[in-house]
């Protein structure tokens, strides 16, 4: 029986690993989590975005006895979704702490908050790095940048179209019409350096309770605040956190727009594009970059060395790949940068290019020994990081591997030599000349 | 006559074939009294710096001595690696090595561990021959054998040099008794062949060990020595002046020398006394031919003459030494010569044990009850004084100071503590011997006894005559009577023995006593020599034991630690402890290292013990830039295993403060106290080292009680942030931790609730360990 399962155990491994893997980084099974089957039909448009990519989307309801992330020490899915901000406690097997693991193992996650977020949703969100204003009743409310609509309302529908400046993240096609959105605040750690904001709000928004009056100043106001949020953990694990289950759906996608103070009327919203966009950031299609075949030799050779000596020329490349969603393509930048460092850099060069992948240099090894590391640091905003570091000990020069004869040591040769003759001369001449 | 000349070169026959037998059997009892560590323990390397010489034997023969000789060693001193072939002393293992190839190309295969752990036993059978030979120059054979049965089972040489002891020592003290030897043999005979063999006996000094700048000071004092004693003669002359060129030439050919030969303070005695030997030859010369009158003008001539240039020269000198900070002395001289400077200035050396001042104690556990029998040597080799006895005395007078000053130059002190107690003894012995032999036959065969003991006799009762005469011949002998002199002081004519004879006959009820005596104390001196090398010096130091009412605990918890890392780590992983376990774990780990036990860069030394005496996360900052995967500490709370890194800590504070000035000793001092109860400072308490040290150790008692500090420890729950426990030995001696990586994610500042707070902690916990598989 044990064999049995072994076998079997063994045949589905690369079934089961073929889903996510190095050499295809985009995710392809996704769990999509929600608060009641409404949604699944009030957010088609966005379901539909992903399947049309090729997603294999999941839809359970969020307290579905039967979910799980993982079995057998397997995850089931590659990423999740979250449209249940409302859950305050999971079905099945799931709870905070594996969604964090499902996260630490390199999986992706979107979580949509809204202004009933439950206290799990926001502890979620709080171990990734987003802080959801700790005021319950809070929403967001811009009294100069709302969306114009039919009733005057309360405001808390906001027109935003302060976007992060990367075109990794949010595509080449610049985003024309403002984003809708209606839901909760979060701020972010300045001094966290794995979050970014990717919608702020507009200055002249503040996080408040549009139901009862203002006491005190709202803790959380203007450009701090931010709408929708990414992380991209050291694993390279995305999340998006976005404080709107309602951006998502339908009814936003479809409606037009008109900030309030702006002229022009889009007749279309810009959240289809937005969220569309960053979702294929999230799922790896854009902005993954992987660094392969780094090669290292000596100038006029090809085979890599064990080790260097003081002085040597070296050549140094290595291939830089991103993802497109289907293939790997040549990844061209003029910034990518080589270190070769013991403790601190002792040489720092700009890899050039063939616009085919190869990055490469070359330079000459230091006069000074030691264990080297060749090391690529590479962490552009949306891209993956890149940390190549390859160690590579520099020796000095062998004893026979100086010059023999220096010509400024002539004076010594002669003055060693003519010595030598001179006793020579001096013993014969004392001793056989009585 | 003829008969009992006949009878005399019978008797020295017999006597020379005794000898060499006695020689061997000195030979024997020298190897196998250190054979005990590997009959009680294993045949294994011992404590910490023949580690790496091993591991350079075993590089030796797998790779020749071309690769050893260019070796860039990249596993130690991560990242700056060390060149091993340039700053390593390479006598020992080119020693071992070409041991080790003799025996393979005869056929005999014993592995490279093998040959390292005999080769110490093997050479101090070598040294007691060496021993001889020296002890035979000065004073006749039956001191020289005295002497080489003394040193046989010293206690201070068997320290350095029992099986399994594979340092540098075991072949430098061969080395050094042969130097001397060759020394005192060129300064009998005034042979110039001697005088090279002596040259090349410096070299393979030279190779063996840091040591050798002793015999380069000692001889030119005791050169010096001689010059103002007014017993300068051509064979001093070519025991010298040969010495100085060749060994000079030679020792810059070894690489870790090179041109520390003539640029450091170490060897400007040696060229100093080489100008004055040349200059007080020149004097003699002048004076053989001129009259004494001219001779007089000529000096006050070039005595002016020469104090200026004199004088031009030492300022000129003392100008350039004094331009370098140390004075041109590297820091291990300086400290020889100002007791307090290490402590003052080089905590690095002052914090090695073995770098210490010894207690008395230790005089009479190392050389026991030679302590006793030198000064009763040194009035011997007084009686008469000769070049060579005078050399005995300069070596003896020096190495008593330098024991003074460190403990481990003990083993300097030990040769000479035995060839003067073996002059000492065989002295006493012959003249007790004489007296009771005077006494008891003198009814029978009296003029027989007189004329066969003369020969055997020893140079006591001539001294008066000795020294008149060398007082007097000192000036114009040539070198070849001197050689007949003193090759043969033994066979004196018997005539004026005779004479003195009379001078030293001791009753003979005291003489019996004596003897008894002697031997009894003698008796003693084996006794004790045989316990600690039994006992004392036997223990590997990697493998401990110890005796508790329930019987023989083994504690093998290095060996565990090492083969865990081996076993469980990668290649090419960075393991930091301080820098005692760095030889161990490059060569029973076989991971690299950050320091070892080659102190060479203080700074390289101060941040990892900056690291260990920084909190956690400082630490794991310091760890991390340097790429270290894993942290070892040695634990000895558990079983009370006493030199243990909490012990050693202070000095880690000390060496890191020395560099990084925000560590401040005082932090770690609770009243100038070091302690670790619940007085200690909470630097203390949250320094890396007491957190790795104590990590769980409430977990095994219950109440953390430290059996080394024999105290309940201050802090006794906690938990670590940037470490986590990876393995722990089987009595806690070795502690591995590993670097956590950074976190995952970085929460956001929003406090928790409490009812969520446990199941965070979970999940952090799952996050970081799912990482590094």
């Amino acid at each position: 029986m044990a064999k049995l399962i072994i076998f079997l155990f063994l045949t589905l491994i690369p079934i089961l690993c073929n889903s996510f893997t190095p050499d295809k980084p985009s995710d392809r099974r996704i769990l999509v989590l929600l608060d009641d089957f409404a949604i699944k039909s009030s957010h088609s448009l966005y379901f539909k975005s992903l399947q049309s990519r090729g997603f294999d989307l999941d839809f359970k309801l969020a307290d579905d006895p039967k979910i799980a992330l993982q079995r057998y020490g397997q995850y089931l899915y590659d990423a999740l979704v979250l449209f249940s901000p409302t859950i305050e406690r999971f079905g099945g097997s799931i709870d905070a702490a594996a969604i964090l693991a499902f996260v630490d193992s390199g999986h992706d996650l979107i979580v949509a908050a809204g202004s009933n977020a439950s206290d799990l949703i926001r502890e979620i969100a709080t171990e990734c790095g987003v802080d959801f204003d700790e005021d319950y009743g809070a929403v967001v409310v811009d009294h100069a940048g709302y969306a114009v609509s039919a009733t005057e309302g309360d405001h808390t529908l906001i027109a935003s179209d302060d976007f992060i400046k990367s075109d990794v993240i949010l595509g080449s096609k610049k985003i024309e019409a403002p984003v809708l959105f209606q839901g909760i605040a979060h701020s972010l750690n300045p001094s966290n350096s794995l979050v970014l904001k990717v919608l702020s709000a507009s200055p002249t928004a503040f996080s408040a309770n549009p139901k009862s009056k203002l006491t005190s100043p709202p803790s959380l106001l203007g450009s701090s605040i931010s709408l929708v949020s990414v992380i991209q953990a050291r694993n390279n694990a995305r999340i998006l956190i976005s404080g709107s289950l309602s951006m998502f759906s339908n009814r936003f996608f479809n409606s037009g727009v008109q900030k309030a103070g702006s002229p022009t009327k889009h007749d279309k919203s810009g959240n289809e594009q937005f969220l569309t966009e960053v979702s294929k950031w999230v799922f790896h299609e854009r902005g993954h970059l992987k660094a392969v075949n780094v090669q290292h030799h000596k100038v006029g050779e090809t085979n890599e060395p064990s080790i260097y000596r003081i002085n040597d020329d070296l050549e140094y490349s290595v291939e830089i790949y991103e993802w497109s969603g289907t293939t790997w393509e040549p990844y061209v930048a003029d910034d990518v940068q080589v270190q070769f460092y013991m403790m601190s850099p002792y040489v720092l060069k700009t890899l050039s290019n063939d616009n085919k992948g190869r990055y490469f240099t070359s330079f000459k090894v230091p006069d000074v020994y030691g264990v080297f590391q060749f090391k690529v640091e590479y962490d552009r905003l949306g891209y993956t990081s890149l940390s190549l570091a390859k160690q590579i000990p520099v020796r000095p020069f062998k004893h026979n591997e100086y010059e023999r004869f220096i010509p400024a040591a002539y004076p010594y040769y002669g003055a060693a030599f003519s010595m030598m003759a001179g006793f020579f001369v001096f013993s014969a001449v004392h001793l056989y000349n009585k | 006559m003829a008969a009992t000349d006949a009878q005399t070169s019978l008797r020295h026959a017999f006597g020379n074939v005794l000898a060499f037998f006695i020689l061997i059997l000195i030979g024997v009892l020298a190897f196998s009294i250190r054979l005990f560590s590997v009959i009680k323990y294993e045949s294994v390397i011992h404590e910490f710096d023949p580690y790496f010489n091993y591991r350079v034997t075993q590089f030796l023969t797998k790779n020749g001595i071309y690769d050893f000789w260019n070796w860039f060693d990249d596993r130690t001193w991560y990242p700056l690696g060390r060149v091993i072939g340039g700053t390593v002393y390479p006598g020992l293992t080119l020693t071992a090595g070409t041991l080790w190839w003799v025996l393979n190309s005869l056929n005999i295969p014993l592995s490279v561990e093998t040959v390292c752990v005999f080769t110490a036993p093997i050479f101090s059978a070598f040294a007691s021959w060496a021993t001889y030979l020296l002890t035979k120059e000065v004073k006749g054979a039956g001191a020289g054998l005295t002497a080489a049965v003394l040193l046989a089972m010293v206690p201070s040489y068997i320290s350095r040099s029992v099986a399994g002891s594979y340092d540098n020592e075991a072949v430098a003290i061969f080395a050094l008794i042969f130097t001397f030897y060759l020394y005192i043999k060129t300064l009998n005979t005034g042979s110039l062949f001697y005088a090279t063999l002596n040259s090349i006996a410096y070299f393979y000094m030279v190779c063996s060990w840091g040591g050798y700048t002793f015999i380069i000071n000692l001889i030119p004092m005791h050169v010096l020595l001689c010059i103002v004693t007014g017993r300068y003669s051509s064979r001093l002359y070519i025991a010298y002046a040969p010495l100085v060129v060749l060994g000079t030439l030679l020792a810059a050919l070894v690489p870790v020398v090179g041109f520390n030969a003539v640029m450091t303070s170490e060897h400007f005695a040696s060229f100093l006394v080489f100008i004055l030997i040349h200059v007080v030859a020149l004097v003699y010369y002048i004076k053989g031919i001129l009259s004494p009158k001219m001779f007089k003008v000529a000096v006050t001539l070039v005595v002016s003459g020469g104090l200026a240039v004199g004088f031009a020269m030492i300022a000129v000198l003392v100008a350039m030494v004094a331009a370098s900070p140390t004075m041109g002395w590297s820091g291990r001289s300086l400290s020889l010569l100002d007791p307090t400077y290490a402590s003052k200035y080089i905590p690095i050396i002052a914090s090695v044990s073995e770098h210490q001042p010894p207690t008395w104690p230790s005089y009479f556990m190392d050389i026991n009850v030679l302590a006793f029998l030198v000064p009763a040597g040194i009035i011997a080799c007084f009686s008469p004084l000769s070049d060579a006895s005078s050399f005995v005395i300069l070596y003896i007078v020096t190495s008593v100071y330098f024991s003074g000053v460190m403990v481990r130059l003990m083993l300097v002190l030990a040769p000479a503590a035995c060839i003067l107690s073996g002059i000492a003894l065989s002295q006493a012995f012959d003249v007790f011997t004489r007296s009771i032999k005077l006494q008891l036959p003198s009814l029978s065969v009296d003029s027989h006894v007189n004329a066969g003991d003369a020969s055997s006799e020893s140079v006591v009762p001539d001294d008066t005559v000795k020294t008149d005469k060398t007082e007097d011949t000192h000036k114009e002998r040539t070198s070849k009577k001197s050689k007949k002199k003193e090759k043969e002081p033994v066979e004196k004519p018997p005539s004026k023995s005779q004479i003195k004879k009379r001078l030293l006959v001791l009753p003979l009820e005291t003489s019996i006593i004596a003897i008894v005596l002697l031997v009894l104390l003698g008796a003693f001196y084996v006794v004790h020599s045989v316990w600690a090398a039994a006992e004392a010096y036997s223990a590997p130091s990697i493998v401990l034991t110890s005796h508790s009412h329930d019987g023989l605990h083994v504690f093998d918890d290095f060996r565990e630690a090492y083969a865990w890392l081996s076993h469980n780590t990668e290649v090419d992983d960075k393991v930091a402890s301080w820098w005692d376990y760095g030889y161990q774990t490059t060569a029973m780990a076989n991971r690299t290292v950050i320091v070892d036990n080659n102190t060479w860069n203080n700074t390289h030394i101060a941040t990892v013990g900056t690291a260990m005496s920084s909190p956690e996360k400082a630490a794991w900052e310091i760890f991390n830039s340097l790429d270290v995967k894993y942290v070892l500490v040695v634990f000895g709370g558990l079983v009370g295993y006493p030199s243990d890194d909490i012990n050693k800590f202070l000095w880690m504070v000390r060496i890191g403060g020395g560099v990084f000035p925000h560590i401040k000793e005082p932090d770690y001092l609770r009243d100038g106290q070091y302690r670790i109860d619940n007085m200690a400072t909470p630097t203390m308490l949250n320094c890396l080292m007491y957190k790795l040290s104590y990590y769980r150790f409430v977990e095994t008692d219950g109440k953390a009680y430290d059996r080394v500090r024999r105290t309940e420890i201050g802090k006794k729950y906690f938990k670590l942030t940037h470490f986590e426990e990876v393995f722990t030995t089987h009595h806690w001696m070795v502690r591995i931790y590993k670097l956590k990586p950074p976190k995952n994610r970085i929460r956001g500042k929003t406090k928790k609730t409490k009812s969520k707070a446990s199941s965070k902690t979970v999940s952090k916990k799952q996050g970081i360990k799912k990482n590094p598989f």
